[in-house]
C-alpha cells in the first residue's frame, strides 16, 4: 500500500475529531447524559440490556438530541461541499452555495407555505422545490444569455436570487405579525431546533445523490477550474462535467437549506479553511471540506443550544463566527488566494 | 500524425478572422506560424483543437475531419500548451502536471501509480523534477511553461500545439524553452508553434508560415522564406537581414535605427 501523505493524514485526522466530537455533543445539553448511560442506550438496539436510565433520558436522546447531532453534521457537510464544488466549477474562491439563488429561492419557499399551510413537512418540501427551481430557472436563463457562460450564470444567478427576495420580502409584509411573521423571520435566520428523525429521512436522499457524484468527480474538478478550452484539450466534456457539478452541488443545498432555513457562511469559509489545510487538490480538498463543514456546525449548534437558556439561529451564530474568521483568513500573512 | 487544413475560414460575427487558410503539417515536424498579434494564429489553433466548429472549409487530422473527433478521442492524438498562465487556484507542480494524465483514467477515478510515475519522468525529461512540490503560481513564467510542456507530454499525444510558448519570457527562458522544444521534434512529435519573433523562427523550425491578416503569405523553409521583404509585409518596418554563421542564424535589424546612427556619425 502507498504511504499516505500529509495531506491524506489530515483528512484522515479530521474524520476521526469528528467521530470525537459526535460523542462529546450528545453527552452536552439541557439534560447531560453519562457516558454508561450513553452506551446502555445505544447498545440496547442491538442487544437486549436491562433498563437501568430513565426513560426521559432515552427520548432526549434518540428523539431530541441524535437527530439535530446527525443533521448538523449533514447540513455542515453539504453546504461546504457545495461550497467547494461551485468554487471548483466557476474558478472563483469567492463562489458560495447560495451564488445560483438556491437559498433565496428555498426561502421564498418556505415563507410561501408558512403563509398559506403551517405544516413543517410541507414547509421543509416547498422550500426543497422553490429551491431547485430557482436554479432551474437561471440555468435555463443563462442558456439564452449571449457571452461566456460562467459570467451569464453568475449574473442571472444574482438576479433570480433578488427577484425571490424581494417576493420574501413581499410576503413577509403581508403575512400576519402576530404567528406567521416571526416563523418566517425565525426560518429565514436559520435553525436546527425541532429537528426531527423525518427531517433527516426527507434530506438524506437528495444529500446522497449530490455528495457520491461530488465525491467521484473530484479529479475531474481540478482539471476543469482550468477553464473550459484547457479542460477540453486534456479530454474532459466540460460543459457536461459542470452541468453535472452544478445539480449535484443544487441538490445538496437544497436539500439542507429546507430542512435547516437559511445558514450562510459555512458554504464558503469551510472550503477555504479546508484549501489552507489540505491544498486545492479536490482530491483531499472535497472530502476534507466535508469532514470540516460538519465539525464546524456541529459546534456551532453546540453553542446555540447550549449557550443561553433561549436559542441563537445558526445563521446568527455563523456569522458572527464566519465574518471574522474569514477577515483572518484573507489578512493573515502568507500564502496568498 | 498529420495535419491538413485546406481553404479554412472563420468569422466571429462579420468579422473575418481567418481567410481561406491552407497547409499541411507533416509528420514529425516543427512548424512555426509568424506573424504580429491579433492575425487569427491562436484563432486557427482554436480550430485545429476543435474548441471552435463553425468554420468553413476542411480541417483533418489524420485523414479524418476534426469535428469528427469526440473529446476524449482528440486529446488523445493532439495536446496543447496554452501560453504560461496565472489559473484561480493554485496547485501543485505535480498535481498540474498529473492533470495531463485526465484522459487516461475513468471519468469517476483519480490518475493511479502509473500516471504518477509518468508525471515523474515528464518532470525529469523537461529538467525540472525541483519544482515537483512547489506551488505552480509560485514559480517564474519560464518554468511554469516547462511544467505546462510536461502536463502535455504526459497526455502522451504524439502532435504538440504551443500558443506563443515564449511570450512574456525573459531572453534565457525563451532559449531554454525553444530548445526543449526543438529537442521534442527530434525525438518525433509532429509540433506547431505560434509566434511574432522573426529570429527565432529562424533558429527553431523546420518551416515557417507566415500569417497576416487571417492568410498565408508565405510557407516554406526559415531560409526560403524569411526575407527583409516578407518582415516589411509582416511588421511594416523596414530591416536588414544579417546572415551569421555560414547562414545557420540570421538577425532582423531595423533599418530606421541604424539610419540614423549612421547620419549622426557622419554629421
Amino acid at each position: 500500500m502507498r504511504k499516505m501523505n500529509r495531506h491524506q493524514v489530515v483528512v484522515f485526522s479530521l474524520g476521526i475529531l469528528l467521530i470525537f466530537s459526535i460523542i462529546i455533543s450528545i453527552r452536552f445539553g439541557r439534560y447531560p447524559i453519562p457516558g454508561k448511560e450513553l452506551l446502555g442506550i445505544l447498545l440496547s438496539k442491538f442487544y437486549p440490556i436491562e433498563k437501568f436510565w430513565p426513560e426521559q433520558v432515552e427520548i432526549v436522546l434518540l428523539n431530541i438530541r441524535l437527530p439535530r447531532i446527525l443533521l448538523a453534521c449533514l447540513v455542515g457537510c453539504c453546504l461546504s461541499a457545495a461550497g467547494a464544488a461551485y468554487q471548483g466549477v466557476f474558478q472563483n474562491p469567492m463562489a458560495a452555495p447560495d451564488v445560483l439563488g438556491a437559498s433565496q429561492g428555498a426561502a421564498f419557499g418556505a415563507a410561501l407555505a408558512i403563509l398559506c399551510y403551517r405544516n413543517s413537512t410541507f414547509i421543509t418540501f416547498s422550500a426543497f422545490f422553490f429551491s431547485l427551481l430557482t436554479v432551474a430557472l437561471v440555468f435555463l436563463i443563462s442558456q439564452r444569455a449571449r457571452g461566456k457562460t460562467i459570467l451569464a450564470l453568475v449574473l442571472s444567478g444574482i438576479m433570480i436570487s433578488s427577484l425571490f427576495s424581494a417576493a420574501t420580502s413581499f410576503i413577509k409584509l403581508v403575512a400576519d405579525p402576530t404567528d406567521q411573521l416571526p416563523a418566517i423571520t425565525y426560518w429565514l435566520m436559520g435553525s436546527l431546533a425541532g429537528a426531527k428523525f423525518s427531517d433527516i429521512l426527507f434530506s438524506i436522499i437528495p444529500m446522497s445523490l449530490g455528495l457520491i457524484p461530488l465525491l467521484l468527480l473530484r479529479w475531474r474538478l481540478n482539471v476543469l477550474t482550468l477553464g473550459d478550452d484547457e479542460a477540453k484539450t486534456m479530454g474532459v466534456n466540460a460543459r457536461k462535467i459542470r452541468l453535472l457539478v452544478i445539480i449535484c452541488a443544487t441538490f445538496v443545498t437544497a436539500a439542507s437549506v429546507s430542512v435547516s432555513g437559511m445558514i450562510g457562511w459555512v458554504g464558503l469559509i469551510i472550503p477555504h479553511l479546508a484549501r489552507k489545510l489540505v491544498g486545492n487538490n479536490f482530491n483531499q480538498l472535497m472530502p476534507a471540506a466535508m469532514l470540516l463543514g460538519a465539525i464546524f456546525l456541529l459546534f456551532v449548534d453546540n453553542f446555540s443550544r447550549n449557550l443561553f437558556t433561549t436559542e441563537i439561529p445558526l445563521g446568527i451564530l455563523t456569522a458572527f463566527i464566519g465574518a471574522p474568521f474569514f477577515i483572518y483568513l484573507i489578512t493573515r500573512k502568507g500564502e496568498s488566494f | 500524425m498529420s495535419i491538413e487544413i485546406a481553404n479554412l475560414s472563420f468569422s466571429y460575427g462579420d468579422r473575418l478572422i481567418l481567410d481561406g487558410i491552407s497547409f499541411v503539417a507533416k509528420d514529425k515536424e516543427l512548424l512555426s506560424i509568424l506573424g504580429p498579434n491579433g492575425t487569427g494564429k491562436s484563432t486557427l489553433f482554436r480550430c485545429i483543437l476543435g474548441l471552435l466548429s463553425k468554420y468553413k472549409g476542411q480541417a483533418l487530422l489524420n485523414g479524418m475531419d476534426i469535428r469528427d473527433f469526440r473529446i476524449q478521442e482528440m486529446a488523445q492524438v493532439i495536446a496543447y500548451i496554452p501560453q504560461s498562465h496565472y489559473p484561480s487556484f493554485n496547485y501543485s507542480v505535480f498535481d498540474m502536471v498529473l492533470m495531463g494524465t485526465t484522459v487516461q483514467v475513468s471519468t469517476i477515478s483519480s490518475p493511479g501509480i502509473k500516471q504518477r510515475k509518468l508525471a515523474e519522468s515528464a518532470l525529469e525529461r523537461l529538467g525540472i523534477p525541483h519544482l515537483k512540490q512547489r506551488g505552480y503560481t509560485q514559480i517564474s513564467g519560464g518554468e511554469r511553461q516547462l511544467v505546462l510542456m510536461a502536463r502535455a507530454l504526459v497526455q502522451e499525444a504524439k502532435i504538440l500545439i504551443l500558443d506563443e510558448p515564449t511570450a512574456n519570457l525573459d531572453f534565457g527562458n525563451q532559449i531554454r524553452v525553444l530548445t526543449q522544444i526543438k529537442s521534442l521534434a527530434k525525438e518525433g512529435y509532429t509540433i506547431i508553434q505560434s509566434t511574432h519573433n522573426p529570429d527565432q523562427t529562424f533558429l527553431f523550425s523546420d518551416r515557417v508560415m507566415a500569417m497576416k491578416d487571417g492568410k498565408v503569405l508565405a510557407l516554406g523553409t526559415p531560409s526560403d522564406v524569411l526575407t527583409p521583404e516578407l518582415i516589411q509585409q509582416l511588421y511594416g518596418i523596414e530591416v536588414e537581414l544579417q546572415s551569421l554563421y555560414e547562414d545557420k542564424a540570421r538577425v532582423c535589424i531595423p533599418k530606421s535605427i541604424i539610419e540614423d546612427d549612421y547620419q549622426q556619425f557622419c554629421s
